[in-house]
């Protein structure tokens, strides 16, 4: 997929505009962008940290005027997620929009600003014995906002959903300077459309957050890792099944598998001693065929470990029906003699996973991409492409198809940037 | 209505169209009766493919049309429109794909919400949102509210178990949002579907999750002097890092009231606790004791706990029958839905016993305590002259509280019609014209449910600032460069 650089086409000039916005932010908080501030091949002009949404929406507001098309950043932990962008003059980072706002704890609700470090917000709240419950990759790094344009989730998820359960209130900053609420501070709330959802997982398409609010859970008094191996996926897929089906309350249930490595399953019990001591009973008592093995490090990170290697390989994220993943990995285990491709995956029993690809060539890479996204798509399930080579970039796009809702997806797309300023192309169906 | 109009109803519908005024009365308000509309007719579609040609009928002639399920909403949500139709979903009632081994359910918006749990309780599942009107609701109108119930402090609401849905837009158009499998790539359309209270399109088909029955399932009754006291209990149940299933509370006149109507055996408290702890039995046994220590360190002067499944079916049955019970001890009554931070508790309670005693008109209170999600009940008497506006007043009251101590005019009955003017309360104006934005790309020419959830219509070609979307562009068939 080639994308056209789209020339700006307004009448105020750039360099006016960006004295303005140096008027709002103050000459040190905006800098000539470096290289390594390009996002795939796309080199801005500028960084802009502003330390406010008020100064946010004064930059926007700028931006959309003289028609700079601006790239949203946190952290820049996953800048490379998306479809190369159309253009992009000005990077809006967050970094300075880092305040925990409120931890609310006995109303169980903490309100943060979107530039705060994941894991330093985990460890204000956990001064009450609280959490967000949510562990998305690279916490030491990654930014609210990031995590949340993303809709990244982790093995959590299995007890407690993805950011679309957590989330309640945000502030959004639209293009033309507006700054909105929606949600609010307390759990259950039906009082308007739920942007808080929409703007999860929309990659910086709508808006820029700068706030959020999260409902919290507290912290478990107990914790328990069993890992499980096993070299036969048929008995892997029908242990992770019938943990599904039975009485047992994990916070994860994760497979670990590759081309060259055999099936490794982990599971985690969370609540009291007296809880934990019975699942784990339990489990074990199901999980007579499997081989108990020590877990290898912090294997709830273990996402993290698809990233290391060879820069030539692509990491996606699928999605699937619970009961196909056996198929899938069969399907892989096909492939990778076909096409002599390397896998490498780990995947949350709740349906959705993260694979590594690697093949000799990248024509072949994406030859592979596109089977496996087809066989998913025919079933419900989604492929898209978080790293990949920037050969395979040009051919695919990363997001895969959207069904028939992309004209609904493009109309919300008109209606909250219609200049297309925020991230254009980066998302899905060409928004 | 023009007989020409009626006739392409009638083409598409057949003898499903009602226009006598007689049958149209039926229709004319929901579970708000003191908001009343006629319809200019109602249409009880059978296929998606029938809800379609209706709507595209609509929007060829401009007509709104609202969505109706089982009709129980409390904030008269599908209170028709002027010069409207009303299309029934009541006859679109199958469930039409049950998957166990995925945990998913494909069901018709006229399915009863209770029918869904009937359906996989023999597999050991069941369906988690239960709004007290569960028997009778249907799974459209709970997605149109996102409906909540006892359970949802721990199991979420509607919009948790919603996957995927297929929606006839407001233009006829169908589109599918979300899917069976979780995040699909995009936007969270069913993110924003659910809860839109019928004012972006209706849903045809909705996936939902299902979940397992947990191992064991405990119901712990505690009797203490004051709501105050009860109140203190919650705090410290969740300060103890325990998320029961649901925590419920009931002031002594909500009590008398469950106690005439369904005989619950409740103790006569000034305030009762309803505890439910359910997951792994060791776990449960554990934490009900833990609950109950609490309790007595709190005040409770009594503590029971289900011993059966039929005693555990009594106790809820008492909660659930709360608001129809008020007609036990007053002829008339206005339900309310605020929501506030648990720990305003204590200060919203007094603030309402005082403003009850100021207007001279009872209040008895119902709560989800463990959210936070007040129904402060106002009792009064219609025969009497001026008691209902006075009534109305301060319901609306009471939603200015919640609003001050930081919380919500609604946690789970909708924004409606009743509440719409609520809204600039809580919102301020930015919020709600971003909010219109959604409802400009859904529905442009307002005809779904229009006048409904916001205090005033958007003209959708209206956009501030200099630039104007071109049409193609909005409909996706040209961009921006």
């Amino acid at each position: 997929m080639s994308t056209p650089l789209s020339p700006r086409s307004a009448t105020v000039s750039i360099e006016t505009a960006w004295d303005e916005v140096r008027s709002i932010v103050g000459a040190e908080h905006i800098v000539p962008a470096k290289p390594q501030d390009a996002v795939d091949g796309i080199g801005p002009q500028m960084v802009v940290e502003p330390a406010s949404q008020q100064e946010v929406a004064a930059v926007l507001k700028t931006a959309a005027v003289a028609d700079l098309r601006v790239l949203p950043r946190g952290a820049g932990t996953k800048m490379e997620w998306g479809n190369p962008p159309r253009a992009g003059e000005l990077i809006l980072s967050t970094r300075r929009l880092n305040r925990v706002l409120e931890h609310a704890y006995g109303d169980m609700t903490a309100t943060v600003e979107a530039g705060c470090n994941f894991q330093q917000v985990q460890d204000t709240l956990s001064a009450h014995g609280q959490r967000i419950a949510l562990d998305p990759l690279w916490p030491d790094n990654a930014t609210v906002g990031g995590v949340l344009a993303v809709n990244e989730s982790g093995p959590l998820r299995a007890r407690f959903g993805s950011l679309r359960d957590l989330i309640i209130g945000i502030t959004l900053v639209l293009p033309d300077g507006t700054v909105a609420k929606s949600g609010g501070k307390v759990v259950k709330n039906v009082a308007g459309y739920d942007l808080p959802k929409l703007a999860t997982g929309s990659l910086g398409t709508l808006g820029i957050i700068t706030q959020a609010i999260f409902r919290l859970h507290p912290t478990p008094r107990e914790s328990r890792t069993l890992t499980f191996s096993t070299a036969n996926m048929t008995a892997a897929s029908q242990f992770i099944l019938a943990i599904q089906s039975s009485k047992l309350v994990p916070t994860g249930v994760q497979l670990r598998t590759g081309s060259s490595t055999s099936c490794e399953i982990d599971v985690r019990f969370e609540g009291t001693c007296a809880g934990c001591d019975c699942q784990t009973d339990q489990l074990l008592q199901m999980a007579s065929g499997m081989t108990r093995i020590d877990p290898p490090g912090d294997i709830w990170k273990a996402r993290e470990t698809l990233w290391n290697g060879n820069s030539s390989a692509a990491v996606c994220k699928f999605t699937l029906l619970p009961t196909e993943l056996q198929s899938f990995v069969e399907r892989l285990t096909v492939m990778s003699v076909q096409k002599q491709t390397a896998w490498q995956l780990v995947s949350q029993a709740v349906g959705l996973g993260l694979l590594r690809l690697e093949t000799p060539q990248p024509d072949s890479l994406t030859d592979v991409i596109q089977a496996l996204r087809s066989v998913l798509e025919s079933r419900g399930g989604s492929l898209s492409i978080l790293s990949c080579p920037a050969e395979v970039k040009s051919k695919l796009d990363v997001w895969g198809s959207a069904g028939d809702a992309p004209p609904l997806m493009r109309s919300i797309k008109a209606q909250f940037d219609p200049r297309g300023i925020l991230n254009p192309g980066r998302f899905i169906a060409g928004i | 209505m023009e007989a020409r109009i009626i006739d392409r109803f009638r083409a598409v519908v057949g003898k499903r169209l009602i226009t006598e005024v007689a049958q149209l009365r039926t229709y004319e308000c929901d579970g708000l009766t003191n908001f009343r509309v006629l319809p200019q007719a109602v249409l009880l579609p059978e296929t998606s493919a029938e809800v379609q040609a209706i709507v595209q009928i609509c929007n060829q002639e401009k007509i709104p049309f609202v969505a109706r399920g089982s009709g129980t909403g409390l904030s008269g949500g599908a209170l028709p429109v002027d010069q409207g139709i009303v299309i029934s979903l009541a006859r679109m009632n199958h469930i039409l794909e049950v998957d166990f081994g995925n945990a998913r359910v494909v069901v018709e918006p006229g399915v009863i919400n209770a029918e869904v749990t009937l359906r996989v309780a023999p597999e050991g599942f069941f369906y988690a949102p239960d709004p007290s009107s569960q028997s009778v609701c249907s799974i459209g109108g709970n997605v149109a509210e996102n409906s909540g119930g006892a359970h949802c402090l721990k199991y979420g609401f509607t919009t948790t178990h919603v996957l995927g849905l297929e929606v006839v837009l407001p233009d006829g158009s169908l589109v599918h949002l979300g899917s069976t499998a979780v995040d699909r790539p995009g936007y969270d359309l069913p993110g924003v579907f659910v809860g839109s209270e019928g004012t972006l399109g209706i849903a045809t088909k909705v996936v939902l999750r299902i979940v397992k029955k947990p191992e064991v399932i405990k119901t712990l009754l505690a009797a203490f002097n004051s709501t105050n006291e009860a109140g203190a209990a919650v705090s410290e149940i969740i300060a103890a890092g325990m998320l029961p299933a649901a925590i419920e509370m009931m002031d002594n006149l909500a009590i008398q009231a469950a106690e005439a109507a369904v005989h619950a055996g409740y103790p006569d408290c000034g305030g009762l606790l309803l505890v439910e702890l359910d997951g792994p039995s060791a776990e449960v046994e554990e934490l009900t004791k833990n609950v109950d220590a609490i309790c007595t360190q709190c005040g409770a002067w009594e503590i029971r706990v289900a011993q059966s499944e039929a005693e555990r079916a009594v106790i809820w049955k008492g909660r659930k029958a709360a608001f129809a019970a008020m007609g036990r001890i007053s002829p008339n009554y206005i339900v309310q839905d605020g929501v506030i931070p648990r720990t305003a508790l204590p200060k919203v309670l007094s603030e309402i016993e005082r403003m009850s005693r100021a207007e001279g008109l009872r209040v008895a209170n119902v709560f989800h305590a463990g959210d936070g999600n007040l129904h402060p009940l106002v009792l009064y008497d219609r025969a009497i002259a001026g008691q209902e506006e006075r009534a109305f007043r301060l319901s609306i009251d009471i939603l200015r509280l919640c609003i001050q101590c930081g919380g919500s005019i609604t946690g789970e009955h909708g924004v409606g019609e009743e509440k719409k003017m609520m809204m600039s309360e809580m919102f301020a104006e930015p919020d709600l014209e971003t909010m219109q934005l959604v409802r400009c790309a859904f529905d442009p020419g307002q005809l779904s449910n229009p006048g409904k959830v916001f205090p005033r219509l958007r003209l959708c070609a209206e956009k501030t600032g200099p630039y104007q979307p071109h049409p193609l562009e909005v409909a996706g068939v040209a961009q921006f460069f």
